[in-house]
């Protein structure tokens, strides 16, 4: 294999609690003493020595509870976030499929919001209109995408969003549980999508709890525990060691 | 999937960068009115009923010896509309963008481009009214709005940015900011020459006028428009003013940017 698209080098991320800052002028004025301390000392940890590499091409699952810094790593490979230490290395156009109508404006209608998305996600106005019927088409959305996207249903948003993206020629995919809403046919729809990407070899990183779409479309599942990485390997053996983990609690 | 024809990359970057303003500023406008008509009438509705106020109150009660007053008052109410509405709308503009920022990479000062370039558009859109009104007051037009007026739209457009970036990157760290900006505002209102002449104001405080990064702005626009003089010292102020704001809106920017999506 060539080099990696993606490489995580020891990379750790805390977060500083702001919400001695956040809660505004006058009450960081006020508990001023404590305000900075907190600000100083209390961290949060998000990710702990985190070290992976994604070949071009390649299809990884991100696996773990809520919390343990799946969304964390998406936003570092996104370039939202900076690591606190450590290297991150992305070489592409990453596109990051958002939860539900994110990136949509809730009063402009579904083609107004095609252009708004794909300018936003790294394309030319031009670059949008030549994708804008297949974009539509898939969707399965008809004339109501001539209506303001504030009388969509979840679903429909859901297919909005994915159309909108998986049509942008993406170099490297990011999608963050984004398969939960839909109908089955959709959602079918989109793993059919999905395939067809990898064999197009679009990097893609995957952050699911539905195992059974992880196993059908990984080539490799890292599994995220406690911020850090607790397993790595072929879908199949983390997937099984992560269910029967996380069911280990519940049992007598 | 369509390939894209091939174009040399710095074009294809500039014209991104110009799309990205296009369609932030297109959605801004869209957003705030629905209808294209009622929201020409809007923008300028409320310039227009505080300036009947202020004739009211102190041309026909206090009986203020000013000619042509109410396009003395549009003269100011105008730009000031502009610079009010940019000001105090910049502080939540990476707010209620938050989900778009915690997920996408893209340059977050469009929003606040798009945010001022479309009060500008607004303000472009309220000068007819003010032509209308030297023509009711048989006002002559001047040579200097030539260059009077680009001239002050890009100094204004530049004091506006710059405090709009300096505020909106501000107030997601001091979530109160908006708040103390809105009750800044109203008392720079008060202490701008906007519904009043500088010359008015007595000799022993004039010098102090200055102080007030919008006021020589204001002024400036007030000459331009209501008299076609430009007074050198106003207008190099504003121009400085507006520089200073660029530059420490956009380091306040570079500073914190990169913070943003953790504190959303």
């Amino acid at each position: 294999m060539s080099q990696p698209v993606i490489s995580f080098d020891r990379v750790c991320k805390s977060f500083s609690q702001y919400n001695h800052v956040t809660a505004g002028i006058k009450s960081f004025l006020f508990h001023l003493p404590t305000a900075i301390r907190s600000l100083r000392q209390a961290k949060y940890t998000a990710l702990k020595d985190i070290t992976f590499d994604v070949q071009k091409g390649e299809v990884l699952g991100i696996i773990g509870k809520n919390g343990a810094g799946k969304s964390t790593t998406l936003g570092l490979v996104a370039g939202v976030l900076k690591p606190t230490s450590g290297r991150v290395f992305v070489k592409g156009r990453v596109s990051p499929m958002l939860e539900l109508g994110a990136g949509f404006h809730r009063e402009l209608t579904g083609r107004e919001n095609i252009f708004l998305k794909g300018v936003l996600m790294g394309l030319t106005r031009a670059e949008v209109a030549q994708r804008l019927d297949e974009i539509i088409e898939f969707s399965e959305l008809g004339d109501f995408i001539d209506q303001p996207i504030r009388t969509y249903s979840s679903g429909m948003l859901t297919r909005l969003g994915f159309s909108v993206v998986s049509s942008l020629d993406p170099e490297i995919l990011l999608i963050d549980e984004i398969l939960a809403v839909g109908d089955m046919d959709f959602q079918k729809k989109c793993v059919a999508r999905m395939l067809e990407f990898k064999s197009s070899a679009v990097t893609m990183l995957f952050v699911s709890h539905a195992m059974k779409q992880v196993g059908q479309i990984c080539d490799r599942v890292i599994w995220i525990e406690n911020h850090e990485i607790k397993q790595m390997g072929p879908p199949e053996a983390v997937t099984t060691a992560y269910t029967q983990g996380s069911e280990q609690p519940h049992s007598p | 999937m369509q390939k894209v024809p091939w174009r040399p990359v710095l074009d294809r970057r500039v014209q991104h960068f110009l799309d990205l303003i296009y369609v932030a500023t297109e959605k801004d406008l869209k957003v705030r009115y629905k209808s294209s008509f009622l929201g020409y009438l809007w923008s300028i509705a409320h310039p227009l009923s505080l300036a009947l106020v202020f004739y009211f109150a102190f041309k026909m009660i206090m009986k203020i010896k000013l000619e042509a007053y109410a396009l003395f008052l549009i003269t100011g109410l105008f730009p000031w509309q502009w610079l009010s509405n940019s000001v105090t709308y910049s502080t939540g503009v990476f707010l209620s963008n938050s989900s778009l920022i915690k997920k996408v990479n893209f340059p977050r000062s469009v929003l606040v481009f798009a945010l001022v370039l479309q009060d500008m558009i607004h303000f472009a859109f309220a000068v007819p009214v003010i032509v209308l009104f030297k023509f009711v007051y048989g006002h002559p037009f001047h040579i200097s709005w030539l260059y009077g007026l680009p001239l002050l739209l890009i100094v204004q457009f530049g004091l506006a940015f710059g405090i709009a970036l300096m505020l909106a990157s501000a107030n997601l760290f001091f979530r109160d900011l908006e708040r103390l900006t809105v009750i800044l505002m109203t008392l720079l209102f008060y202490m701008t020459p906007v519904f009043y002449p500088e010359h008015l104001v007595p000799s022993h405080y004039r010098p102090f006028i200055v102080l007030n990064p919008m006021a020589p702005l204001i002024i400036s626009w007030r000459n331009v428009l209501f008299t076609g003089n430009v007074n050198v010292t106003y207008l190099l102020a504003s121009v400085g003013y507006s520089a200073l704001a660029v530059l420490v809106g956009h380091k306040t920017y570079k500073r914190l940017s990169w913070k943003f999506a953790e504190v959303l």
